[in-house]
């Protein structure tokens, strides 16, 4: 009984409740600013997709994740401000030069394995921030760039107003987690999950491991390009700090409160502290001294965040409901928390 | 010729610090096998540790720099315990996770209670020493000396000692180790030590010519990962003669090439050499 209930959780029925209260929130919300608020959750929630795809399903902790929003940003920042571009083809060249580089920096990196991956990604997460902070010619060094244009809007709607744009991140939002379940419902998403699981293995069976991994990379950057463009577009103004490494502690921390490698987990954990964050103004400043014990107390004790737990606690309730009924059925009740896991 | 030895001298400065804290972060990962992401918080909070016992207790600078890394060695001790003893059998990617945390909650503690201005450190060796032209700052001179003594301390422990022995003996080989019945909890404990320690003295020795603040350890602890790649992961020499490397590298580069850009030669190297050589550049079979 939990357990179907615990499913229904993670069903059809449920998803789309969440995406009514997304739909209805500018109405409930009590001012302009918690729209705000909640449109940024939804950004940092696309580019923690993003690192879902890498680190959650494919095993590679991508430590340069923050440095692709960055760039993604600074695409889109700089081709409107001092190019003069307008808002949406230079949206789609952010898209395209994240991809881009994280084919090139994919095809190197993903040469190394575990910490050596790591610790590589941290070095050319640094590069891009020192790159961005020094190259004044370009990127306007620490002053930042400003006046980026607004996201115009198609007819009738304009992007430019706070509610709008909520709408146009939550339609991105929408996408990027659809795209998600299809991803590891399909063979690439379970070849992801066959490489985390290990890759000698998954490479005896003839798993081409450089093309799968660089493909995750290339789709993980693509993410933070997306949500960094659209973050450009929110905040119109940005400066080096955007490719600062706590940003990309802060994304690691977010899938790892929601469940790592999970559909759901990214969005819950990264709306959660968002919303913990905004409501505990003077945590701001200091949240890590909260955010680095948790996420060591959730490594040890909740490595699965969030989600996660929660699939793991159903999956042991509905055998310890039926340990006495034949095996065959347990058997099928795994099979169906394996599949609930994955459309989790 | 002068200029070139000035460089010589930075260099040689640089590449000490640098091959301390590579020391600590390579004893760590040949033992445990966990990139300390948090060594160079350790280092930073060695750094503010010294701070407190000179300007708040008024304490000399020698007995600031034991007392520093007594605390970060004890706190060394402490991550072990809490943390990484937890995660001995869980997967990589979650030490990685873990060491980050510890790195984000000390980097906010030290914020909180020191703030995040950068800090002048002063220390006893103020004197500029004259060679016919060449000048050698007298805590640089301290920085050299200091960092050849303590390694060849830590040689002497490893090499001569029953307690370093069971130190290189875990290197070697973890199981060897255990069936010959070393305690692997004292080992670790140990190593953590030694490392925090190292960081300690490392920042205490490069404060006076550098700043104090939250964010030191940043630049450092990326420097020292470079240098652990280049002279393979968990080999003592590689830390040296890779620390060394990277330090001439930067004094070298920064001086001839372009100052702004110096700090991005360490990371250009990794990635030239990482992508020539993906298992680095000394390493021997698989660690």
């Amino acid at each position: 009984m939990l357990f179907k209930l615990g499913a229904m959780l993670m069903t059809p029925g449920a998803k789309l409740a969440l995406l009514v209260f997304a739909i209805v929130f500018p109405f409930l919300a009590s001012n302009e600013y918690q729209v705000y608020v909640m449109a940024s959750a939804f950004v940092w929630a696309i580019a923690v997709y993003g690192l879902n795809i890498i680190t959650g399903f494919c095993g590679q902790l991508n430590l340069a994740h923050g440095g692709f929003f960055a760039i993604g940003a600074y695409t889109l920042g700089l081709l409107t401000a001092d190019a003069g571009w307008s808002f949406w083809p230079a949206f789609v060249a952010a898209l395209v030069v994240t991809a881009v580089l994280g084919f090139f920096v994919g095809i190197v990196s993903l040469r190394l394995k575990e910490h050596y991956f790591a610790i590589f990604t941290l070095c050319v997460g640094f590069i891009i921030y020192l790159l961005i902070d020094k190259w004044e010619e370009l990127t306007h060094g620490p002053i930042g760039v400003r006046d980026i244009a607004e996201p115009y809007g198609f007819g009738l709607v304009d992007f430019t107003e706070t509610t709008p744009f909520y709408y146009l991140v939550l339609a991105f939002l929408v996408f990027a987690i659809w795209f998600m379940g299809r991803l590891s419902r399909s063979l690439l998403g379970r070849t992801f999950i066959a490489i985390r699981n290990g890759d000698e293995l998954a490479q005896s069976l003839g798993i081409n491991l450089m093309r799968n991994k660089v493909l995750a990379f290339v789709l993980s950057t693509t993410y933070a390009g997306l949500a960094g463009a659209l973050y450009a577009g929110m905040v119109r103004f940005i400066g080096p700090e955007e490719a600062n490494i706590v940003h990309t502690f802060d994304m690691i921390t977010y899938l790892l409160v929601g469940g790592i490698g999970t559909i759901t987990g990214p969005l819950l954990g990264t709306v959660g502290i968002v919303w913990i964050t905004q409501s505990l103004q003077f945590l701001e400043e200091y949240r890590m001294i909260i955010f680095g014990p948790l996420l060591v107390l959730l490594v040890i004790f909740f490595p699965r965040g969030i989600t996660g737990s929660f699939l793991t606690w159903m999956h042991r309730k509905a055998q310890s409901v039926a340990p006495e009924k034949k095996r065959t059925e347990s058997k099928v009740t795994t099979t169906r928390t394996r599949e609930a896991e994955n459309n989790a | 010729m002068n200029l070139f030895l000035q460089q010589v001298i930075n260099g040689l400065t640089l590449g000490s610090i640098y091959g301390l804290v590579a020391l600590g972060l390579t004893l760590v990962y040949g033992i445990l096998h966990i990139p300390n992401f948090a060594h160079g918080a350790l280092y930073m909070v060695g750094a503010f540790m010294s701070y407190f016992f000179m300007v708040d207790l008024g304490v000399h600078y020698w007995l600031a720099m034991a007392g520093s890394a007594a605390v970060i060695a004890l706190l060394g001790i402490v991550c072990e315990r809490l943390v990484f003893h937890p995660l001995r059998h869980s997967p990589p990617i979650h030490d990685k996770i873990a060491a980050i945390g510890i790195l984000l909650f000390l980097e906010a503690l030290v914020q909180m209670f020191w703030g995040a201005d950068f800090r002048r450190m002063s220390s006893p060796f103020t004197g500029i020493m004259n060679f016919d032209g060449l000048i050698i700052p007298e805590q640089r001179l301290l920085i050299i000396v200091a960092a050849f003594v303590l390694v060849f301390a830590l040689q002497m422990f490893l090499r001569k000692t029953m307690t370093g022995a069971t130190i290189i003996a875990m290197a070697q080989s973890r199981e060897g180790a255990f069936l010959v019945g070393i305690d692997a909890n004292r080992v670790a404990m140990m190593t953590f030590a030694i490392s925090g320690a190292l960081a300690a003295v490392a920042a205490t020795l490069y404060a006076p010519i550098n700043l104090v603040y939250p964010a030191m350890g940043h630049l450092v602890i990326m420097k020292a990962f470079v240098i652990i790649i280049l002279g393979g992961m968990g080999s003592i020499p590689g830390a040296i003669v890779g620390g060394m490397i990277i330090g001439f590298a930067e004094a070298f580069g920064g001086f001839y090439i372009s100052t702004a850009y110096k700090d991005i030669i360490a990371f250009g190297l990794l990635v030239l050499i990482l992508s020539i050589r993906p298992q680095g550049l000394f390493a021997k079979g698989a660690h």
